[in-house]
């Protein structure tokens, strides 16, 4: 246990009374442009060892709040108490930032050694911790996140998930009485997020640290003692998960996500199916289910829809032209060919590309997702095998890559960091212009492009970098859209967004393909967004496409897909344990429609609410 | 492409010069380019040569590794060479054309490139074996004096640490920044100069941003963790001379003197003459 850590009555660890904070922006001149009230008369109190969660959609004013804690910020009107202490108060300074410590959203931005120990041990160094203690502050610290044995690496060479463990170390070396993570896992990949949260667990239960999580996962909140769900600066909602995710359209009003399982039993009651309040998890729906299967009479054990049911064809698969289609032919990739560390990250791929398909490309980091759809429009080339684009070689010496990298457009993940013109227009011009067309004719396909991802005209002469996140991703993914491709490859489109974004870009890009017939590759972590818009599915490991085939055909191999470090959506889980109970379901069921739909025949309920 | 650039950057193992104290492998790398400008002669060289090889072998830092770090000096290489090569007055030994390579251009040319390389692997070997931090602690404690003049020198030395500690990830920002406007059909290979600046605004413009995103951030990480400059600070690995800086220093002495005097040694002893002999040609 970390020394200073006694548990005092009386005051929380947190108070915050009547918080208003407003960002200010001024012209050239020094007059008052705009004022923009991020935190807007909050008040809320932090009991001390808690484990608090604040949830909120992009620009709830959440992380203006995180700053105030740790003294980065400081209210406009208003107080905020960190150990009892006013945080406004310049006496108070360093011991609110050493009693509160923050980690941020980017790993790479807040390591400031270039060797793990040297960064855990910049805290104490700061706070002019003797030599012989800092030494035993970072080995406890590094221990205490699991990070021990790399305490001699560069943090270059960490994945994302222990990049954020050694800053969390390095905030714990500071002995911190609490410690405030600003959505710590948004950058991370689910593995990593795990790891993260995990360890955020841990220091809480046994180092009894009080934790204040920003999310805007709902999973990682779930075993919070208490969750805040911020709105417009303010808490909208406060308690227990439970009580928080029982607000499901609340819930979605306020641009958030509620768990599969909650999502639902709330379905279900909506048919007419007396469930308790408050359902979260797999382990409390089925049993739920059960017992009230036992009420309705609903007979356990012969099954009829499960041996009957046929794979669902989602959309009449449209006729697979070859002579249309791009089409990998036994492609291998190794960087860094004939040295000691060279890495095959494709293996002999072989795969095709039709038209109008909707393809998901599932793996998890390293596995080789990348280095494949750089193959798909030339960004690299194969070490050996071919690929064929309508019928062409493209590894031909008179091919035009030029011409394959506009058919074939490629988003990269993050991809408002590549916008760079004076005007979203003018950027999204760029593109175009370099596909060879003229500029009346690039403007055109330009605004086009603009439409087709619903960013508000008014916005199509502002500055780029004056959007909010989502819009600048609109406005990337227009980039590309303007080159009019064929084939639209996204590299994780989603990453960073909060669920309303989340569902905003997805559908976006489903319209893209019903409307104006572009075939899709959707390279995804989250199993749940995969499964409810693919019609087709590839699962990467070590460089190879280990399965081909449709959300639900992939989603049987579930065991398979666990070896590999993945999972299948939540609904899945939930369907096959409700079959192994006896009930006349299909396993495999991968959308939450087709779950509810399923169910409710169970019990003999027909129609949707 | 980008990612050979291996200069410069910290290489993880344990040697004799990697527990050094800094301020010894400072101030051995000041010594050692002033050898480098002061040998004459092939003696003078031979014992340059020694030195840093020796220097690299202790360092336990693969040969490999660090002459891929040349791979991004060899344009400026072989300019220096090829100016020096024709562009030297003297005795003319071949000539073609207007051109005319002459016993001092060739002299000339071979003596800068073997400079240059020495002092790239010799600078490199520094960075190689010593972390950013260390660097840093140690340039902060060898220019202590300099605060008398009212220089920011903690200040400076931590501008420099962090420089060091995000050139592999800027580098790799400009990569994938390259590589997403390739995707949209950005050309960076073709056109003429002008076409080819112009071409560079859209890497230029995102780089900028996201580093000034990127120091923003870190400014603010710092802060959150009561970084508030110099003063007050202790040590995680405070700075001490042990007897291998002792023996270091030593070293340093003889082989400086060694230089001096083998290099004072006269004109008979001179590289190219020998390079002459060695060619039978005899001078006129």
């Amino acid at each position: 246990m970390l020394p200073g850590l006694f548990v005092d009555l009386g005051m929380g660890i947190i108070e915050a009374k009547d918080l208003v904070y407003e960002y200010i922006r001024r012209d050239e001149e020094g007059n008052v442009e705009s004022v923009n009230r991020a935190v807007d008369g909050l008040s809320l109190d932090i009991n001390r060892g808690d484990f608090i969660a604040i949830l909120g959609g992009n620009g709830s004013g959440k992380s203006t709040l995180a700053k105030h804690i740790n003294a980065i910020l400081y209210p406009t009107s208003g107080t905020i108490w960190v150990d009892g202490k006013d945080t406004a108060d310049p006496q108070n300074l360093w011991d609110v930032r050493q009693n509160a410590g923050m980690i941020f959203q980017n790993p790479d931005n807040q390591i400031i050694g270039n060797v793990v120990e040297e960064d855990v041990g910049f805290g104490p160094e700061n706070m002019g911790v003797p030599t012989k203690e800092i030494w035993e502050r970072v080995e406890e610290a590094l221990k205490a996140v699991g990070m021990y044995e790399y305490r001699k690496s560069s943090p270059n060479r960490l994945s994302g998930g222990q990049k954020q463990r050694v800053a969390i170390a390095g905030v714990v070396a500071m002995h911190p009485k609490c410690i405030i993570m600003d959505e710590p896992t948004a950058m991370l990949d689910p593995s990593g997020r795990r790891e993260v949260i995990r360890v955020a667990r841990a220091l809480n239960q046994v180092e009894e640290v009080t934790i204040v999580l920003i999310t805007h996962y709902m999973e990682e909140v779930i075993y919070a003692d208490k969750v805040f769900v911020m709105d417009r600066g303010r808490i909208a909602l406060s308690g227990t998960p439970r009580e928080i995710f029982s607000n499901v359209e609340k819930m979605k009003e306020l641009r958030l996500d509620v768990p599969q399982a909650t999502l639902l039993s709330y379905g279900l009651k909506k048919r007419g199916l007396e469930l308790p309040k408050g359902i979260l998890s797999i382990d409390e729906i089925i049993p739920a289910l059960c017992s009230l299967g036992k009420k309705y009479n609903v007979y356990l054990g012969k099954k009829q829809n499960s041996s009957q049911h046929e794979w669902k064809q989602r959309r009449s698969p449209t006729e697979k032209r070859q002579q249309d289609a791009l089409i990998f032919d036994h492609v291998s990739h190794t960087y860094e060919a004939g040295l000691s560390h060279e890495v095959k990250a494709l293996d002999d791929v072989s795969l095709a590309i039709y038209p109008g398909e909707f393809i998901g490309l599932i793996g998890h980091t390293g596995s080789g997702k990348s280095t494949l759809v750089q193959h798909m429009n030339g960004l690299l080339k194969a070490s050996s095998g071919s690929i064929y684009y309508r019928g062409q070689d493209v590894y031909e010496k008179t091919y035009s890559l030029k011409k394959l990298r506009t058919s074939i457009g490629l988003v990269f993940q993050y991809p408002e960091h590549q916008l760079f013109e004076e005007t979203v227009f003018k950027d999204v011009c760029f593109g175009a212009r370099n596909k060879g067309l003229s500029a009346k004719e690039a403007e055109l396909k330009a605004f086009e492009a603009l439409r087709q991802v619903k960013l508000p005209e008014d916005l199509y002469y502002a500055s780029p970098f004056e959007l909010s996140g989502g819009q600048k991703r609109r406005v990337a993914i227009a980039g590309v859209l303007a080159m009019q491709p064929d084939i639209l490859v996204l590299d994780e489109p989603t990453a960073g967004l909060d669920p309303r974004g989340r569902d905003e870009i997805l559908s976006l890009v489903e319209e893209l393909r019903t409307k104006n017939g572009i075939s899709i590759v959707l390279v995804s972590h989250s199993m749940e967004d995969v499964a409810n818009y693919v019609d087709r599915m590839w699962v990467m490991d070590k460089g190879k496409i280990i399965l081909d085939g449709t959300p639900e055909e992939v989603f049987s191999r579930y065991v398979l897909l666990e070896e590999m470090g993945l999972r299948g959506p939540e609904v899945m889980y939930i369907m096959d344990g409700l079959e192994e109970k006896g009930f006349d379901v299909y396993p495999y069921i991968t959308t939450l429609e087709e779950a509810e739909e399923q169910i409710a025949s169970c019990f003999g309920l027909k129609g949707g609410a | 492409m980008l990612k050979d650039i291996t200069l410069g950057q910290y290489y993880q193992t344990d040697s004799v010069l990697h527990r050094m104290d800094p301020r010894t492998k400072l101030i051995g790398i000041m010594v050692f380019v002033i050898s480098l400008f002061i040998f004459r002669n092939a003696l003078a060289f031979a014992v340059v040569a020694v030195f840093l090889f020796l220097a690299m072998w202790l360092s336990k830092v693969p040969f490999s590794y660090m002459v891929r770090g040349m791979k991004g000096i060899m344009f400026l290489l072989m300019v220096t060479v090829i100016f020096n090569l024709f562009l030297t007055p003297g005795i003319p030994l071949v000539q073609f054309w207007k051109l005319q390579i002459t016993d001092e251009g060739l002299r000339n040319a071979i003596f800068t490139a073997i400079r240059l390389i020495f002092l790239i692997l010799g600078g490199s070997l520094l960075t190689l074996t010593t972390t950013p931090n260390n660097l840093t602690d140690g340039l902060e404690s060898l220019m202590k004096p300099l605060k008398l003049f009212r220089i920011p020198v903690h200040e400076v030395a931590m501008m420099m640490s962090i420089a060091l500690r995000f050139i592999p990830i800027l580098l790799e920002e400009t990569d994938k920044i390259m590589k997403a406007q390739m995707a949209r059909g950005a050309d960076f290979e073709h056109g003429g100069i002008i076409a080819r600046a112009k071409s560079m605004i859209p890497i230029l413009v995102p780089l900028f941003v996201s580093a000034f995103r990127r120091a923003n951030d870190l400014a603010m990480a710092m802060e959150a963790r009561c970084y508030r400059g110099g003063d007050g600070r202790t040590k995680m690995k405070p700075l001490k001379y042990n007897s291998r800086d002792i023996l270091a220093f030593l070293t340093m002495a003889v082989y400086i003197a060694a230089v001096i005097v083998l290099g004072s040694l006269g004109e008979s002893l001179r590289f190219f003459n020998i390079m002459q002999s060695l060619s039978g040609r005899v001078p006129s």
